[in-house]
């Protein structure tokens, strides 16, 4: 199994390239400007802070033995126990808890104190994501996802899209919208960026979704096979899905809204690779076009909701994350062959509603488990240092009310420091503060 | 002398100020601006949100010129940044009392 392992590190690498730099950028140029680099810090802080406590009790908590929330912390703390030979599996899981904190982050553009963020990351890592990850990737008879319920999810449907979904809407509640949301919608101020991070995105994703097969180990002749086959349905899978979405985004979006946009193909991207997630072992090509097309239409008129409904979901975590994992998730119960990794047929395929209804139990436990224990640690967050940045910090931006700096600074034209107004403005700034 | 004060398309800078140069005209100020007219700035769509955007981007040209070529100026503004579309700005006119050449001191005609 050589390749096998060379190809997990390649693959792991990928999937952190994902949150670093992809997701921060997808989100960055989503954003307003003076909060570009707030947003981009919210990846790349939670990346350090989550990292770490993988590797202190996250993988312990994830893959060290029975239990249907989660397994004893203390287990393989801090990786004792664990032969260097299983690195690269504890770091591929890793930068799965990486992108899944991350991913709640756009909810919240512009208004999230970064002191809040630093607390809220860790807290929700090891009290919603690592059981989560437990209950669905490490499989035990007793985890109650994958062992009790039955649920097919392949790279994490429910336990990253759906559940940074659930958090970022519950995070989004309590935190309340953008002063001046909105009547001022607020566009993106760099799509650039945004169809830079989409593209990378998806060729993480390869990573994500590729990566996350699983062996049977009744041989290696048989397992080496399986990683022949396996891996090719997962890459086509990923990639046909994703194609399908963007289609699927664009024509929703050119019938509602009159124009196909570049940002409804990025969106396209994302919405497709999150409904895919879940299914990429399970169906075959047919189903993988079919579960992205649905899932770029359904996502294009589900980022609508937030104006109905009034909740300033301010990135569309909910409408792209939350939306798409439910969809690709529950089709799998339509759309799965016993062809596939999970073995089961769908509805489509003859197998009657058991598997739908494996998949609707697992999502629901995703949906409540992270809404509830997500709800408990931000109000706990809201009522002792508090949540939300000072109203004037917000106006003038998060960027330079808790880091300082400014991301962009394009007058050029006047002065020796670059800056067209700091010929006028007041000479306020000392030196070294 | 007058103040000419054009504003125009972005676009049609280039040709405005070629034809400026031709007629004489030697120097200007030039700013990018926005603002609406009539037009009403245009509507934008990000995940199906309608974004009305107010203000559309606009050049302005300020330029002071002797009495007897404010209308030429003035003229060649209007023929140059001219699409007949809506939006191609305006150009108007208004009396200056006086003006300085700061390197020189020089007042008026000279300082032009």
């Amino acid at each position: 199994m050589d390749g096998y392992y060379a190809f997990m590190l390649i693959a792991t690498a990928l999937v952190l390239m994902m949150t670093v730099p992809a997701l921060a950028l997808f989100y960055g140029g989503m954003s307003r400007s003076k909060s570009v680099l707030n947003m981009m810090m919210m990846s790349y802080i939670a990346a350090a802070i989550v990292g770490i406590l993988y590797v202190a009790v996250g993988w312990s908590m994830g893959f060290g033995g029975e239990g249907t929330f989660f397994a004893n912390p203390f287990e393989l703390f801090w990786l004792d126990g664990v032969t260097t030979d299983a690195y690269i599996g504890v770091m591929f899981q890793m930068t799965f808890a990486i992108i899944t904190c991350a991913l709640i982050s756009g909810a919240v553009e512009g208004r999230m104190k970064f002191a809040a963020w630093v607390t809220f990351v860790p807290i929700w890592a090891l009290v919603v994501y690592f059981p989560l990850a437990h209950m669905v990737f490490s499989c035990t008879d007793d985890s109650l996802i994958c062992g009790r319920i039955g649920a097919q999810d392949y790279a994490g449907g429910t336990a990253v899209h759906i559940n940074a979904g659930v958090a970022a809407l519950v995070l989004v509640l309590l935190l309340g919208k953008r002063v001046g949301w909105p009547r001022d919608k607020m566009r993106p101020h760099n799509l650039t960026l945004t169809m830079l991070g989409a593209g990378l995105l998806w060729f993480g994703w390869y990573g994500f979704n590729v990566g996350s097969i699983v062996f049977g180990g009744e041989s290696e002749e048989a397992d080496m096979a399986q990683f022949f086959s396996e891996t090719g349905r997962t890459f086509a899978n990923t990639t046909l899905a994703t194609m399908a979405a963007i289609l699927g985004w664009l024509v929703v979006e050119r019938v509602l809204h009159k124009k196909a946009t570049s940002l409804g193909a990025a969106s396209g991207i994302v919405a497709g690779l999150v409904a895919i997630t879940p299914a990429a072992g399970a169906v075959d090509i047919e189903g993988a076009v079919a579960i992205g097309a649905i899932a770029g239409a359904v996502c294009a008129w589900a980022v609508g909701l937030k104006f109905k409904a009034g909740f300033d979901d301010s990135l569309d975590v909910v409408g792209v994350h939350l939306v798409g994992g439910i969809v690709g998730t529950v089709l799998i119960g339509i759309f799965s062959t016993s062809d596939g990794a999970g073995g089961v047929d769908g509805l489509l395929y003859g197998g009657g509603v058991d598997s739908l209804v494996d998949q609707v139990l697992g999502v629901l436990v995703a949906v409540v488990y992270s809404g509830v224990l997500t709800a408990v640690i931000a109000l706990a967050i809201k009522y002792t240092i508090g949540l939300r940045l000072a109203e004037e910090d917000e106006v003038g931006g998060i960027d330079l009310a808790a880091h300082g700096e400014s991301a962009y600074d394009l007058h050029t034209g006047v002065g020796g420091s670059g800056n067209a107004t700091s010929v006028l403005a007041p000479k306020t700034q000392k030196e070294g503060v | 002398m007058k103040l000419v004060t054009a504003v125009i398309k972005p676009h049609k800078w280039e040709d405005v100020r070629e034809a400026l140069e031709t007629f004489g005209v030697t120097g200007m100020t030039v700013s990018e601006v926005s603002g609406y007219g009539r037009q009403k700035g245009h509507t934008e769509v990000y995940r199906g949100a309608e974004y009305d955007i107010a203000l559309v981007p606009k050049i302005r040209i300020e330029i002071v010129v002797e009495d007897d070529d404010a209308e030429d100026v003035v003229g060649i503004v209007v023929k140059t940044a001219q699409t007949g579309r809506i939006g191609d700005g305006k150009v108007w006119l208004s009396p200056v009392e006086s003006v300085v050449r700061v390197r020189t001191g020089d007042r008026d005609a000279a300082a032009l």
